[in-house]
């Protein structure tokens, strides 16, 4: 039965797989940062366990080693967070008609790669049933989302004994830049882009993490516009 | 540097509720409603305005060099979107930043 939600958890599970490549050795450098950091394996374990966002840990750590304020610490990790917000929004017209439970249950596995898989999706196949788009969900989470807990504990448990050869902390970086570049389909999504890095760069002196606030409002709205013009272009073409 | 397990707890228990009630935010109110085409046509650019903002500061400025420009992670960061951009491919392009990272700092140092 191709339709049966079984066989869209299998597609989401294809989809999803590579991102092992990315959520293992990121969870892998989150446990050996924050141990390095000082912090024992319970509380590395309860960062990966409660709050699932690798960018926000990363940014909570670094705020924690310089001694920060608790009130700082969450505002800026939840800046980070915030455009969580906006998948949320973006999910609830194909998974808000799911029971309470399992919407919490998605919400809690809602992060960058189910999103950006999710939202593929269920643009190319909008007609999916309610079942089917949460199987394709729980298929996409299961390698997104699972092997974050074992590879920070691998991480965790292999500690400060990475030499700085290694150079680590650009596995962050790059990461991101990898899922950026394919996503530059148009040029609407080019010009979010650019309004994106030079907005962050321009904004960067503002505290708290606001700049990059300012920037992605800014390049969201760049990218609505572009896209606006180009629909109008070709419609008057 | 001492971190108390307070600071800590409090610190991963907070950012672990705030997450959640961010995910949860339009999911778990707003339900099935249709959104308005205006805020559905930004919410599409939400991630390439979102993750370059993030990556741009880090790669302009690493950490692991004091802030200072950085030859080899600038000639990774190029690399690494290069090949994303020929290959559409995340892995590939990781791949692609990783080794000319690697070549660049065991060249430059």
């Amino acid at each position: 039965m191709p339709d049966s939600p079984r066989s869209h958890y299998l597609r989401g599970l294809r989809d999803g797989a590579p991102f092992i490549f990315v959520v293992a050795p990121f969870g892998m450098l989150f446990g050996m940062v924050a141990t390095e950091a000082g912090l024992p394996l319970t509380q590395v374990m309860g960062f990966s366990v409660l709050v699932i966002a690798g960018a926000a840990q990363f940014a909570a750590l670094q705020l924690m080693k310089t001694d920060a304020t608790t009130a700082i610490v969450l505002a800026t990790a939840l800046a980070v967070n915030l455009r969580m917000a906006m998948y949320s929004a973006a999910m609830a017209p194909h998974l808000g008609a799911a029971p309470i439970w399992k919407r919490a249950v998605m919400a809690y596995f809602l992060v960058d790669q189910t999103y950006a898989a999710s939202a593929l999706e269920f643009e190319r196949h909008p007609s999916a049933t309610l079942s089917q788009k949460i199987a394709f969900f729980a298929g996409v989470a299961t390698f997104a989302c699972l092997p974050w807990y074992g590879a920070t504990y691998l991480g965790a448990t292999l500690g400060s004994r990475v030499p700085p050869e290694l150079a680590l902390d650009f596995a962050m970086p790059i990461t991101f830049l990898a899922m950026i570049a394919p996503m530059m389909r148009t040029a609407a999504h080019v010009a979010a882009v650019a309004v994106s890095v030079a907005a962050a760069l321009v904004f960067a002196f503002l505290p708290y993490n606001l700049g990059l606030l300012v920037a992605a409002v800014l390049a969201m709205a760049a990218g609505a516009r572009v896209e606006q013009m180009s629909a109008r272009r070709r419609a008057a073409a | 540097m001492t971190m108390s397990d307070g600071y800590v707890w409090g610190i991963i228990a907070g950012l672990g509720i705030g997450s959640f009630l961010i995910r949860f935010s339009f999911l778990g109110m707003i339900g099935s409603r249709q959104l308005p085409e205006w805020l559905l046509r930004h919410l599409r650019y939400a991630p390439v305005a979102v993750l370059p903002a993030l990556v741009a500061p880090l790669v302009l400025w690493p950490q692991a060099t004091g802030g200072e420009p950085d030859p080899a992670r600038l000639t990774a960061a190029a690399a690494t979107v290069l090949v994303g951009l020929l290959t559409r491919q995340v892995l590939f392009a990781i791949l692609g930043g990783a080794v000319v990272l690697y070549t660049m700092l065991w060249l430059v140092g």
